[in-house]
């Protein structure tokens, strides 16, 4: 999958996306930072119902040489979690996106949104 | 079964596993028959609810299909014996045969580790003799052969480390590690119930002595460190970072996987370490053995010394004038215990100890010149142009026993990574350096040598490098889809990890309910 | 020049020109002063290979090792026929030689070892994951200790007095690194775990319970029982097994074992005064991103051909640093390879085989000895006997080149006139009455005094 970025998400500095859906939120890991882990070989995802906290690490990725945490661009509460990454872990890099999707949480502060940045200020902090 | 044999070497039928060549009715063992004890039927002696029910799977195989098959596995591995192995941080120098011909004596190879210490005294003045030899060269008196390996000498430590804060009192929560740590060693202070802390390295590739400052506090247990560090260079500062840490009251620990570099030269109880472990399967040439067999002995300073594991070797003068005896002391009342069975891995000790004396005093010394000597030699040739600019090293000086270069100019320009250098290499017959590591270095490569290598080996290498990047620069798809004359070639690494196949008739898709039914758990081991 | 280097002087000056130094002391220039040793080092000059063999005989003809008597000492290592094919493949330079399969295009054979050993061990233990080996018995007790750590986050380990000393001793000193205590469940009457005793010690804080098979005496466990006891509240059952006699003995994990650990000594390796062996670590399948240590998997190449790999690598140190699941780096590949060749060379049967010659050899030592048993119940290749006289018996025994066995008193105080003694195939019929006569004598004296 070519390097994309797309406008209608917001970004979090440690390579995390999220969608916003009202008091809803879902989120994931950019195209940098599934490219920067290789193929995703495991993703043990967490609980449903289990807190999420802005900046936090809440899971993590593996690929064959390295492990790498995952930061809640947001707080919240867990209320899915993507299944399918069980037995396809690798659609984390074909559809980082779309199927590849980590967790969806119920927001506890939308004031936090104003922290994340807009795709051109993620942009440009990967270009720095 | 097919019957036909194919005896291609890069055929399927070359890796059939000893499973499957298996045979029913097939075997290799003959029972001794003479003198037998009355025959009683199992039934009688053991009860049905501790009887086994289902044989163990294991191969029906002839003893000549047995050799035969180990000796075609064999074949299919690159070794030290055969070529340039300069993996860095593991010191691959040469294993001499008289260790193997030392350690199958039955005197050592055939001794029960409870013999009564009296039939014993042999393999207890060894172990002494060794200790003595360690002791001299890490500079510090007290040395317990116990760990298996380097990774268990470092969690010894740090739980002599716990034992000594606790013994005073104290309860500290903190073990300071440099970002060019061997894995090892935070994975050590996890285990020995600590937190890791990273100390930063310097412009010079030593230790950030105002970081350190910054995080040495008495909550601090421990710094574990390697000088020569994993960028195979000196820490100049040593005496100020070991007074810096003594200064809260922390123990200064050595992992001694560098120790080549200073053999004779500079000790490390001289340094202020107080805790060194040695790795008799790096620096002391117990053959690496595809993955262990090792040792990590460790030697202490006087502080430590109460809280040693047991039992301790140690040498009482006998009353009678006979000489000295030799026994296994457990009267230790503030020891950490025992990390392992028995006393250690006493065949490693054999070996090693034939070394230090078929080397001694002047012997070691040299060794440790002359390791750094190959390795100044290598790193001036690969910093000539035409490699260079391509792989420049990560710190211009003067390196000790190994040496670090970054493949981000080959990455940058030629479009090949580490890996695909790593992977060409093979094709050229040699084993390639360690490779990214240490993390603190982009598309690393590090480099040990070590003394055993004439100069033509290193100057081959230096030419397999070269070779490379200039093939690289015509054609960067060779390197990356390298290498091609081996065995197997590179391998679905995702795949093995997504889906682990870890034993005979194992794998298949999780969950999938024919694959369990067909494979239940306990027996076959479905994954 | 020593015998493993080459550098002759003219070596030593085209490679001092090329760094631009003038001397070899010029390499050493930025070690501080005050930390360069400025005497030689206060060791004996070395010596021609000639000398040190000669020295290294001296000393092994010192040491009383198991072909020079009739050894009846087993609690832990047991002196096994060691078949020579052993000797010879491990004498293979491609399998001595070489280090870890980082690069596995070149590493196919001892990858395929690996492979190989772990499908034995599963095999035997009856759990379908197994690690391609630790250091030995004892520090994997603490490494599954580890795991139960890691996996429930509780706070105690119980575990059977029929467990080894030794194994009881590093879990004890491993667990202080853990930050867990450690209860001890006692024997009943008959040698075996009190399945009372260790059921009371378990509750909801328990990580992990420990029990031996056979146990430190000898005894079957009933392996099934202290199961269900063990794992009321959830901790994990752990098996610490001899591999050798679980040819005829159920394996582990039929009796729900979450993990299957021991000491592999008897599976092809030597006795060397205690080490190298090897340990092995096998557990069910929710463990194997848990488990310590290597691992080989099978895989295909680029060109589809067949080829095994080590994987899960982002469990182990080199990776996961801090969050490793173990530290263990270098760990006992050659011996776990002596492992698979024995078992290949025992095979299915010849396994079953050795294990009810080692049976019947055994239950017939216990009747010739005819001394009151300390654990009467089913044994199958140790046992231990109260012996009214043990010093008498050891000084008559050592007099004609017969090691008795093993002093229970040195670990287990209450047994203080109790000897261990084991079995191996090595051990005759005649070895057996020999023993049984020096036994004999004894109470022959005894009676007439």
């Amino acid at each position: 999958m070519a390097e994309t970025y797309p406008e209608d998400l917001k970004y979090h500095p440690e390579h995390d996306w999220t969608r916003i859906e009202g008091e809803e939120a879902t989120f994931g890991i950019t195209w940098y930072a599934q490219d920067a882990l290789g193929e995703v070989v495991f993703y043990d995802p967490p609980a449903v119902g289990a807190t999420v906290s802005k900046d936090q690490p809440y899971t993590e990725v593996e690929s064959v040489k390295a492990v790498s945490d995952v930061f809640a661009p947001l707080s919240g509460e867990i209320t899915a979690v993507n299944d399918k990454l069980s037995d396809s872990p690798e659609l984390i890099n074909s559809d980082p996106y779309g199927d590849g999707w980590l967790v969806k949480v119920k927001l506890s502060d939308t004031a936090e949104l104003e922290s994340l940045l807009d795709v051109n200020a993620y942009k440009g902090l990967l270009s720095s | 079964m097919s019957v036909t044999l194919d005896l291609d070497p890069r055929s399927e039928e070359q890796t059939l596993t000893i499973y499957e060549r298996s045979v029913e009715g097939r075997r290799a063992f003959v029972a001794p028959q003479g003198d037998e004890v009355p025959d009683v039927a199992i039934e009688d002696l053991l009860p049905r609810s501790v009887r086994r029910k289902r044989p163990a799977e294991l191969p029906e195989i002839s003893e000549p299909e047995i050799v035969r098959h180990y000796n075609g596995l064999s074949k299919k591995n690159f070794d030290l014996d055969t070529g340039f192995y300069p993996l860095g941080s593991c010191t691959m120098k040469h294993n001499p045969k008289l260790h193997e011909r030392v350690a199958a004596l039955p005197g050592h190879a055939r001794l029960h580790p409870l013999q009564d210490p009296e039939y014993a005294q042999g393999a207890l003045e060894l172990m002494f003799n060794l200790q003595r030899a360690l002791a001299e060269v890490a500079g510090l008196p007290h040395v317990s052969l116990q760990p298996s390996a380097g990774s268990h000498g470092e969690l010894a430590g740090l739980l002599l480390t716990r034992a000594y804060h606790e013994d005073r009192g104290q309860h500290r929560h903190k073990v300071l590690t440099p970002d060019t740590a061997h894995g090892t060693n935070p994975a050590t202070v996890t285990m020995a119930g600590y937190e890791v802390v990273k100390v930063g390295t310097d412009e010079h590739g030593g230790v950030d002595i105002d970081d350190l400052r910054d995080k040495a506090s008495d909550d601090v247990a421990c710094l574990m460190l390697t000088n020569p560090n994993t960028l195979g260079l000196f820490d100049r500062n040593i005496e100020e970072i070991a007074s810096i840490v003594h200064e809260v009251g922390a123990t200064l620990y050595y992992d001694g996987a560098n120790l080549n570099a200073v053999m004779g030269i500079s000790r490390p109880g001289d340094m202020g370490f107080d805790i060194v472990h040695y790795n008799l399967h790096k620096t002391f040439t117990q053959p690496h053995g595809g993955g262990g067999p090792g040792a990590g002995p460790i030697a202490v300073s006087d502080r430590i010394e109460p809280f040693l594991p047991r039992p301790q070797v140690v040498r009482d003068e006998s009353g009678n004038g006979v000489g000295p005896v030799f026994r296994l002391d457990n009267d230790r009342p503030k020891s950490i215990g025992k990390l392992r069975g028995f006393t250690g891995n006493f065949g490693v000790f054999v070996r090693s100890y034939a070394y230090i004396c078929s080397l001694g005093a002047d012997g070691l010394r040299e060794a440790s010149e002359m390791a750094v000597l190959n390795a100044n030699y290598l790193r001036a040739r690969l910093a000539e142009e035409g490699v260079a600019e391509y792989l420049p090293i990560a710190f211009d000086r003067l390196c000790m026993h190994e040496f670090v270069l970054s493949g981000r100019g080959a990455r940058d320009k030629l479009g090949i990574k580490t890996l695909d250098i790593a992977k060409r290499m093979l094709d050229h017959g040699v084993h390639p350096p360690t490779v990214y590591f240490p993390l603190l270095v982009e598309e690393a490569l590090m480099i040990e040598p070590t003394e055993t290598e004439p100069k033509e080996r290193l100057d081959h290498f230096a030419e397999v490098v070269r070779s490379i990047l200039v093939e690289a620069a015509q054609d960067p798809e060779i390197a990356r889809n390298a290498p091609y004359t081996t065995p197997v070639r590179r391998l679905d690494e995702a795949g093995a990890a997504k889906r682990p196949v870890v034993r005979q008739g194992g794998g298949g898709n999780p969950g999938d309910p024919a694959e369990a039914a067909e494979h239940p758990a306990g027996a076959t081991g479905a994954v | 020049m020593s015998r493993y280097t080459s550098a002759t002087d003219a070596d030593r000056k085209a490679m001092l020109d090329a760094i631009g130094v003038d001397s070899v002391e010029g390499l050493f220039a930025e070690i501080p002063k005050a930390v360069r040793l400025d005497r030689r080092l206060d060791l004996p000059a070395g010596m021609a290979e000639q000398e040190v063999f000669e020295h290294l005989s001296q000393l092994a003809a010192r040491n009383r090792h198991s072909d020079e008597e009739v050894s009846f000492l087993g609690a832990g290592m047991y002196d096994h026929y060691v078949p020579s094919i052993i000797d010879s493949i491990l004498q293979r330079s491609e399998f001595l030689t070489p280090y870890t399969p980082y690069q596995p295009e070149i590493s196919q054979g001892g990858l395929q070892v690996m492979f190989e050993f772990q499908t034995a061990i599963s095999e035997l233990t009856g759990l379908p994951v197994s690690n391609a080996s630790v250091y030995e018995g004892p520090s994997a007790v603490a490494a599954a200790g580890y795991l139960a750590k890691l996996e429930t986050k509780r706070g105690k380990l119980v575990a059977s007095r029929g467990l080894h000393p030794h194994s009881r001793d590093a879990l004890v000193t491993h667990a202080a690194g853990f930050g867990m205590k450690v209860e001890e469940a006692a024997l009943d009457g008959e040698g075996a775990t009190d399945v009372d005793a260790l059921a009371g010690l378990v509750d909801d804080d328990t990580a992990a319970v420990f029990v031996q098979q056979p146990n430190f005496l000898g005894t079957v466990e009933e392996l099934g029982a202290l199961g269900e006891a063990a794992k009321r509240t959830g901790a994990l059952y752990v098996v610490a097994a001899d591999p050798l006699p679980l040819g005829i003995l159920e394996a582990p994990g039929s009796f729900g074992a979450d993990i299957c650990v021991g000491e592999g000594q008897t599976l092809g390796n030597r006795l060397d005064f205690g080490g190298p062996s090897f340990g092995f670590f096998a557990a069910g399948e929710r463990f194997l991103r848990k488990m310590p240590g290597r691992i080989a998997g099978e895989t295909r190449d680029v060109d589809g051909k067949r080829g095994f790999v080590l994987t899960l690598q982002t469990r182990e140190q080199h990776i996961r640093r801090e969050k490793a699941t173990h530290n263990i780096c270098t760990a006992q590949a050659l011996n776990a390879l002596a492992g698979v060749i024995y078992l290949s060379w025992l095979g299915k049967l010849g396994l079953i085989e050795l294990g009810e010659l080692m049976l019947r050899r055994t239950h017939y030592a216990r009747e010739a000895l005819g001394l009151q048993a300390i654990n009467p119940g089913p044994i199958v290749r140790e046992f231990a006997v109260r012996v009214p006289d043990l010093d008498g018996l050891f000084e008559r025994a050592r007099a004609e080149g017969v090691n008795p066995g093993y002093r229970l008193a040195d670990t287990y105080p209450e047994y203080g006139d109790g000897l261990l003694v084991a079995l191996t195939e090595r051990r005759t019929k005649a070895d057996i009455d020999r023993l049984a006569a020096l036994v004999g004598a004894g109470s022959r004296e005894g009676a007439a005094a």
